[in-house]
């Protein structure tokens, strides 16, 4: 497969990802303004969803003040910002429309479709929860199609490392807003406050109800933490993507064989190896904060490793 | 006055017998209901075609007209015979004109015309390509003006490009209509692809060892002919490449690839020559394959079409292709050319410039209906403008009559007209020389209107060739 085939399929399947993370932050940050109960009120949530899609700086730079209305702008529809998911769908078909050769067409029709509705719609038509819809509906038309109709081989495993890769990458950027929520505020933990940006985190994760399933009803850091880092079960978990990353990266190297580099495959073991080792408590005392920040620097190293191994095509 | 392809006065003629009723019985709702969906189907596709510089929706679509076009057996056959002539003595003068120059020694195409021209490539004389073919897909541009009467307008011997709208109008017609396929028998084109790709391994390089491995070159996704370049390449089964993709070693090219470096015999490129290898033309060229053209001179690599292969289609050459069609083939032309008047000759230029408003007139080296004048359609003011321009640089430019188009029916808003079309079928050179019976239509949709380029609103049609 050429390279820079390769790369476009891997970079499609992290653009929809990322699309169907910001359209599920931003689903989160609308309901929180529903509840009136809240301390700080609205504006603090917004702002810690700023931070978990890693673009406070960018916001803070274009608008003035944290709206729902400009949230919704921003987060959905501004071209401007690379993380939107107008921007993302965007890409993704781009990257599609390159590769068009190595697609199905119905994975194909499922990304223009995506696009071509996406680009029809524009802030304050429709509410949140149709939004988040819309948008969950056509990832997962193109997840669907990509599952159903693509061939198992080497673009497959490219674009299903884009998926899980940088689902890993946003599973704990989002455990990660816990953080910056509540570091000046540590009184909070515990309280009923605390227990409540958890249960945003798991919502935000659409994980809310299998948490429920797996733990019961008590909503603690440890459980919550637990879940969504080392519970091979939960779909979204950090190990599970790990995992999923590293099964992909197999293929590949069982498929091509040893004369094509494995650094990427070699590193993601490394990382699925460790992940299994660990329990909550060693992560809590290391500090949540500094094992997700080490999680997403070691994700964004095994990325790099797959451009190296795969995408340079040694000329 | 103007030949209508579906009407003999009230009688309908012999090819589209079976189209009349359809046409006749369609309610208007149903009609608009199938457009939209063919509209729809195409946007689907992604067939969508970009101008460049014209800003507006990146993804316009070609306007598709839903009334097919028909050529019964016969017409075709001869259309055919004559299309392969043409093809034959294009290559055979590129073969010559990069040798010997036999034709310009015998005074039949002044000198200068050929070794001065733009186009002619200096870097390949005396490099003769596998089977000595150059031009590996023609397009050939045809008009008619009667019923056996047919005009060449131009030739596209570099990288004609229309031929996915062949495909997909056929395509689309098939899935929107099956009931008119079953009750008509149309000769199919879809086996174009496969065929294009048998003529492109047939000319792979000496060193080529085992099954050639062919590729599609295109200069990028920005490209308006992009869809075409990816839609070719999926259905031959070949990888579609950027320069980027391709580099040099030794004697070879190789692709970049997830498994390492992968030599490539064939390059179809969908790159004008200037841009195909920096080290050789344009310096600053982003798109092309450093040292390139070295490898190809060593035949380790077949590049297609050739470089040097525009030499045989600018319109100053296109006025010698009958002489080309007697000089070596010893035949009579089969497919006239339009008189042209050249005006860099004395008494051409006179007639022209006194003629201006009865004419077109185009530039030697223009394409896409950009830098022309349809005299007749013409305002005073557009022709003194345009006079102005020719007085600047005559040799720039060449004139023709207005020809009477044929027109074909068309849907249009009021129902049914006739409207001016034309004709381009794609002819593949290899180890031997097809043709696919059908081309690419295109039809001017405003009244009155001569121009079909898609640039130019210009829209497109299915073209049947009815089996015997």
């Amino acid at each position: 497969m050429l390279s820079r085939t390769a790369s476009n399929l891997f970079w499609l399947g992290r653009h929809m990802e990322r699309a169907e993370t910001a359209s599920r932050l931003f689903e989160v940050g609308a309901r929180i303004t529903l509840l009136p109960n809240t301390v700080e009120g609205y504006r603090n949530e917004w702002e810690s969803l700023l931070r978990a899609s890693g673009a406070a700086d960018r916001y803070a730079a274009n608008y003035a003040d944290v709206t729902e209305e400009n949230m919704e702008k921003f987060m959905l529809f501004d071209r401007d910002n690379p993380s939107s998911v107008a921007s993302c769908i965007h890409d993704a078909r781009e990257s599609g429309r390159i590769v068009r050769t190595a697609l199905t067409s119905r994975v194909w029709d499922a990304l223009n479709v995506a696009w071509q509705e996406m680009r029809a719609i524009g802030p304050g038509q429709e509410d949140a929860a149709d939004l988040a819809d819309f948008v969950a509906r056509h990832a997962n038309t193109v997840q669907g199609a990509i599952d159903g109709t693509q061939l198992r081989n080497d673009g497959f495993r490219f674009m299903k490392l884009g998926y899980a890769l940088e689902r890993a990458d946003s599973t704990a950027r989002v455990l990660d807003v816990k953080y910056f929520v509540l570091l000046p505020r540590v009184e909070f933990i515990g309280s009923g406050l605390d227990s409540y940006q958890w249960q945003v985190i798991l919502r935000a994760l659409s994980a809310h109800r299998s948490f429920h399933w797996a733990y019961g009803d008590d909503v603690s850091a440890s459980r919550v933490a637990h879940f969504l880092i080392l519970n091979g079960e939960a779909p979204r978990a950090l190990i599970t993507s790990v995992n999923e990353a590293l099964s992909h990266l197999e293929a590949l190297t069982r498929r091509y064989g040893g004369d094509v580099p494995c650094t990427a495959r070699d590193r993601a073991r490394a990382l699925a190896d460790r992940l299994a080792g660990l329990d909550i408590e060693e992560i809590f005392d290391e500090g949540l904060h500094e094992f997700l920040s080490d999680f997403i620097i070691e994700i964004g190293q095994i990325a790099s490793c797959v451009q190296d191994d795969y995408f340079h095509g040694r000329g | 006055m103007y030949y209508n392809e579906m009407f003999d006065g009230e009688k309908v003629r012999e090819a589209y017998a079976s189209l009349s009723d359809w046409v006749a019985q369609m309610p208007v709702d149903f009609r608009q209901l199938k457009q939209a969906e063919a509209e729809a189907l195409f946007r689907r596709i992604g067939i969508t075609f970009a101008v460049y510089g014209e800003g507006g929706d990146p993804d316009r679509l070609i306007p598709f007209d839903m009334m097919p076009r028909v050529f019964t057996q016969g017409e075709w056959r001869r259309l055919e015979r004559g299309i392969k002539q043409r093809a034959k003595a294009l290559n055979a003068f590129l073969r010559d004109v990069y040798g010997r120059g036999e034709i310009v020694r015998a005074g039949r195409i002044p000198a200068r015309l050929v070794y001065q021209n733009e186009a002619y490539e200096k870097a390949v004389v005396g490099f003769v390509p596998p089977r000595g073919v150059y031009s590996h897909i023609i397009g050939i541009d045809l008009v008619r003006t009667g019923r056996d009467e047919f005009f060449v307008l131009e030739d596209n011997c570099r990288t004609p490009s229309g031929v996915s709208y062949m495909l997909e109008n056929r395509e689309i017609m098939m899935r929107m209509f099956p009931d008119l396929f079953r009750g008509n028998r149309i000769e199919p084109v879809d086996g174009y692809p496969e065929i294009l790709r048998r003529t492109l391994e047939s000319v792979a390089p000496k060193k080529c060892v085992g099954r050639p491995r062919v590729v599609i070159l295109t200069p990028g996704h920005f490209n308006s002919a992009y869809y075409e370049h990816s839609f070719l390449a999926n259905l031959m089964g070949v990888e579609l490449v950027e320069g980027a993709d391709l580099f040099v070693e030794g004697e070879f090219v190789y692709m970049r690839t997830t498994e390492g470096p992968k030599r490539v015999d064939v390059i179809y490129r969908r790159l004008d020559d200037a841009f195909i290898d920096p080290l050789c033309f344009r310096r600053d060229s982003m798109l092309g394959v450093p040292g390139l053209m070295d490898v190809y001179r060593s035949g380790g690599v077949s590049i297609c079409s050739a470089p040097g292969a525009g030499v045989a289609d600018d319109k100053a050459i296109y006025t010698f292709v009958p002489e080309m069609v007697r000089f070596y083939l010893g035949e009579e032309p089969i497919l006239k050319n339009v008189d042209t008047w050249t005006l860099w000759k004395q008494d051409d230029y006179k007639y022209v410039m006194d003629n201006l408003a009865d004419l077109v007139v185009k530039e030697v080296h223009g394409s896409g209906g950009y830098g022309m004048l349809v005299g007749p359609k013409s305002t005073k003011k557009q022709i003194e403008e345009f006079r102005k321009l020719i007085e600047k640089n005559p040799s720039n430019y060449i004139a023709q009559p207005t020809l009477s188009l044929s027109t074909c029916p068309t849907f249009v808003d009021e129902g049914v007209a006739p409207r001016h079309v034309d004709l381009r079928p794609f002819c593949l050179c290899g180890d031997r020389i097809e043709l696919v019976p059908g081309g690419l239509t295109r039809v001017a949709l405003k009244e009155g209107s001569l121009v079909v380029n898609s640039s130019q609103g210009g829209g497109v049609k299915d073209t049947w060739v009815l089996s015997e």
